[in-house]
């Protein structure tokens, strides 16, 4: 038996046809065994047909194999005229000798048998339309039919393993249908005798919801994906979803890519978003983030580079509306083909696929930024856990192809974290949450940023406001009771500036008053300096005086000492 | 219509129609009474060859000089498979008179081909 590997890794030893089928390759890492019968099997209306016709189709296109289809259940011309509507114009094929259709019936009410009997007439007929195309490829389907027909059971089993070893022979790579029988992957048993890849196909509707599903349930030789791949068929025929890739080895870039609002890549170092990063904006109803989601998809687009916009709640019509409304147009960016708005209801498909549907537009349109919005929408086309595993894979896919993502999540009013937050926070990179405040008879809007990784980014709360020129993050005012926004803020910010103007006009009051005393008081410096100057003046003269007067005094006492003589020796003694 | 007769054996020489051979085309008009059938076989294995031996038995009992038939062997004709719807082999086509019946198997059972052949059995 093979092992179970969730890594699915080709495998040299087994040679493998290449169906063409969009990932079903991947999951088998390489195809179909070629050369060989493979099981197809399935309940009716879970798309084996399609799924061997398109085998047969994209072989003759893409591989230069012919194929030939052998129809037990529809006519040729029913089988044109089914798979004409997914672009497969069988005719065109038929005409170029890529593809052959044979519709076997076995009419039991115009049959009687009388002895014994073999299926050689049936092998005649396909060894000579394999022969007469040279035909690579093979379907039967449903060859249990023939069980229905024919009523030698013994005859027949022998005869049908015969036939699968014929094949084998004949080095076609061969699809055979089987409608799945209760509790047994073939009505018939049929898995015994194809042995070599043993491919189930699901249809399931849970919630009256529909999700193909397949599984490979065997592929002897070869490792094999074991997980039940959702598919979905649409116009351009089947694709399988390569989910859950295990490895975390996505390249990741230093390259930043603008979030749309500059205030908010300043809060993010300056610099915006990582490329490639998965950025989940959460907020309760009415915050703006489809608004903000709208700036980013903006912003790509007009960096050159195209954006994926997946809207679940609004058609795109009232997008490009309300974007409009508040300064954004995007119209001209749809019609640069720069923008694509994919619209769908939640609960139009399952999750799966949801999923599979997402990412064949995102590898048809090759954005490098995506929007999915909101995600909480796909709770309702599924469970939580469901939800969760399926944007696991998404965010997955997104990060393997370096697509930055943007989900925006609806959280209920209460403060409380949706469920599906909680399991994808760990996924994202970035997680911003805008939060309505009340207050004053308000509502406004304040957006942090909760987590950012791989940068340093602003811890300040900011008050979002949407403008008509689009978004704007100002800064709030913290007060008593937290906080201020919108208004209060106004308030508070005139409050500021009145007081501001007042504390102003105090100054200069109170400057002009000081002049006015130094004025004063330099005046007063003035007089009595001249005053001092006065004083001066007169000290100097009271001095000349004094020493005129001493002058005097000592003349007159010399000539009073010369007219008495010696009148006072003793004196002269002491 | 494809009555070739280019390989096929013609073990039945005792046809009632003289113009059958030259104009294969018109068996229809011309034997409005009879039977005529074809008999696909895979070579000259011992099953195919039982079918052919005891088909002839057959008609020759029930339905002497009002049949005429072909044996066809596939692997010289193999696009004859296709043409005349065959999965099993060997099988007979009794393509008239209406409606066109198939019996398969080595036509061991006697009732069952008379059953086929919407002839009473004698």
């Amino acid at each position: 038996m093979t092992m179970s590997a969730n890594g699915v890794r080709p495998r040299r030893s087994l040679k493998k046809a290449l169906t063409g089928i969009e990932g079903f390759d991947e999951v088998t890492g390489g195809g179909l065994p070629q050369g060989r019968p493979s099981l197809i099997c399935g309940s009716a209306g879970c798309g084996k047909t399609l799924f061997a016709m398109e085998f047969l189709v994209r072989g003759a296109t893409q591989f230069d194999e012919p194929g030939l289809f052998v129809a037990f259940e529809e006519s040729e011309n029913d089988l044109v005229e089914n798979v004409a509507s997914l672009g497969f114009e069988l005719q065109d094929l038929v005409d170029q000798n890529l593809l052959q259709l044979d519709h076997i019936t076995l009419d039991r009410s115009q049959m009687d048998e009388a002895g014994e009997y073999d299926l050689e007439g049936l092998f005649v007929r396909l060894g000579f339309a394999i022969d007469s195309i040279g035909a690579k490829r093979v379907v039967l389907d449903t060859i249990e039919t023939l069980f229905g027909g024919l009523s030698n059971e013994a005859v027949l089993r022998n005869e049908l393993q015969r036939l699968f070893g014929w094949l084998k022979e004949k080095g076609v790579t061969a699809v055979i249908t089987a409608e799945r029988g209760a509790g047994t992957l073939t009505r018939q048993g049929l898995e015994e005798y194809v042995s070599d890849c043993v491919i189930l196909l699901d249809h399931r509707v849970n919630d009256q919801v529909s999700t193909r599903r397949l599984r490979v349930v065997k592929y002897r030789g070869s490792l094999h994906g074991t997980n039940e791949y959702p598919f979905l068929i649409d116009e351009d025929g089947i694709t399988v979803m390569p989910l859950t890739s295990t490895t975390l080895d996505h390249v990741t870039s230093e390259e930043r890519v603008p979030s749309g609002v500059a205030e908010l890549d300043q809060m993010l170092d300056g610099l915006g978003l990582y490329r490639g990063a998965s950025v989940l904006l959460s907020g309760t109803s009415g915050t703006g983030k489809s608004s903000l989601a709208a700036h980013f998809a903006h912003a790509t687009c007009a960096a050159g580079e195209r954006c994926l916009y997946f809207a679940f709640e609004e058609s795109p019509s009232q997008i490009l509306r309300n974007m409009r409304s508040i300064g954004l147009d995007l119209r001209r960016q749809i019609e640069a083909d720069c923008l694509r708005i994919v619209s769908a209801r939640p609960s139009h498909y399952g999750l799966e696929m949801h999923l599979a549907t997402m990412l064949k537009e995102i590898n048809r349109f090759k954005p490098s930024s995506v929007i999915i919005d909101p995600i909480t929408t796909f709770i309702s086309a599924g469970s939580a856990a469901d939800a969760q595993a399926m944007l696991v894979r998404l965010v997955d896919l997104l990060k393997e192809r370096s697509i930055t993502a943007y989900f925006t999540s609806l959280t209920p009013g209460n403060g409380e974290m949706e469920a599906t937050e909680i399991g994808m926070s760990s996924l994202m990179d970035t997680w911003l949450y805008v939060r309505a405040v009340e207050a004053d008879g308000e509502r406004n809007r304040l957006l942090y940023v909760l987590k950012s990784r791989g940068m340093p980014h602003s811890n300040q709360v900011r008050e979002f406001l949407i403008t008509r020129q689009g978004i704007r993050l100002t800064d709030v005012y913290l007060g008593p009771q937290g906080v201020l926004t919108g208004s209060a803020r106004i308030a508070r910010e005139e409050r500021e500036r009145a007081d501001s103007a007042a504390a102003k006009l105090q100054a200069q009051k109170d400057q002009a008053m000081a002049d006015r005393r130094a004025e004063a008081i330099e005046a007063q410096i003035a007089v009595l300096r001249a005053q001092l100057q006065a004083e001066r003046l007169e000290s100097w003269q009271i001095q000349q005086n004094r020493e005129a007067l001493e002058l005097e005094e000592s003349a007159s006492r010399e000539a009073m000492a010369k007219s008495r003589g010696s009148q006072s020796p003793v004196r002269e003694l002491v | 219509m494809s009555h070739s007769d280019g390989e096929t054996k013609m073990p039945n020489s005792a046809n009632p129609s003289s113009d059958v051979a030259e104009a294969p085309g018109d068996i229809v008009e011309v034997l409005t009474e009879g039977h005529v059938l074809r008999l696909f076989v895979t070579g000259s294995t011992p099953r195919s060859l039982r079918a052919i031996t005891n088909l002839q038995a057959i008609c020759e009992e029930h339905l002497a000089g009002r049949y005429t038939l072909e044996v066809v062997d596939l692997y010289q004709q193999p696009e004859q498979a296709k043409q005349n719807n065959l999965v099993a082999a060997p099988t007979l086509i009794k393509s008239l008179p209406d409606p066109v019946r198939r019996v398969i198997g080595d036509m061991s059972d006697e009732q069952q081909v008379l059953v086929g052949l919407d002839v009473e059995p004698i």
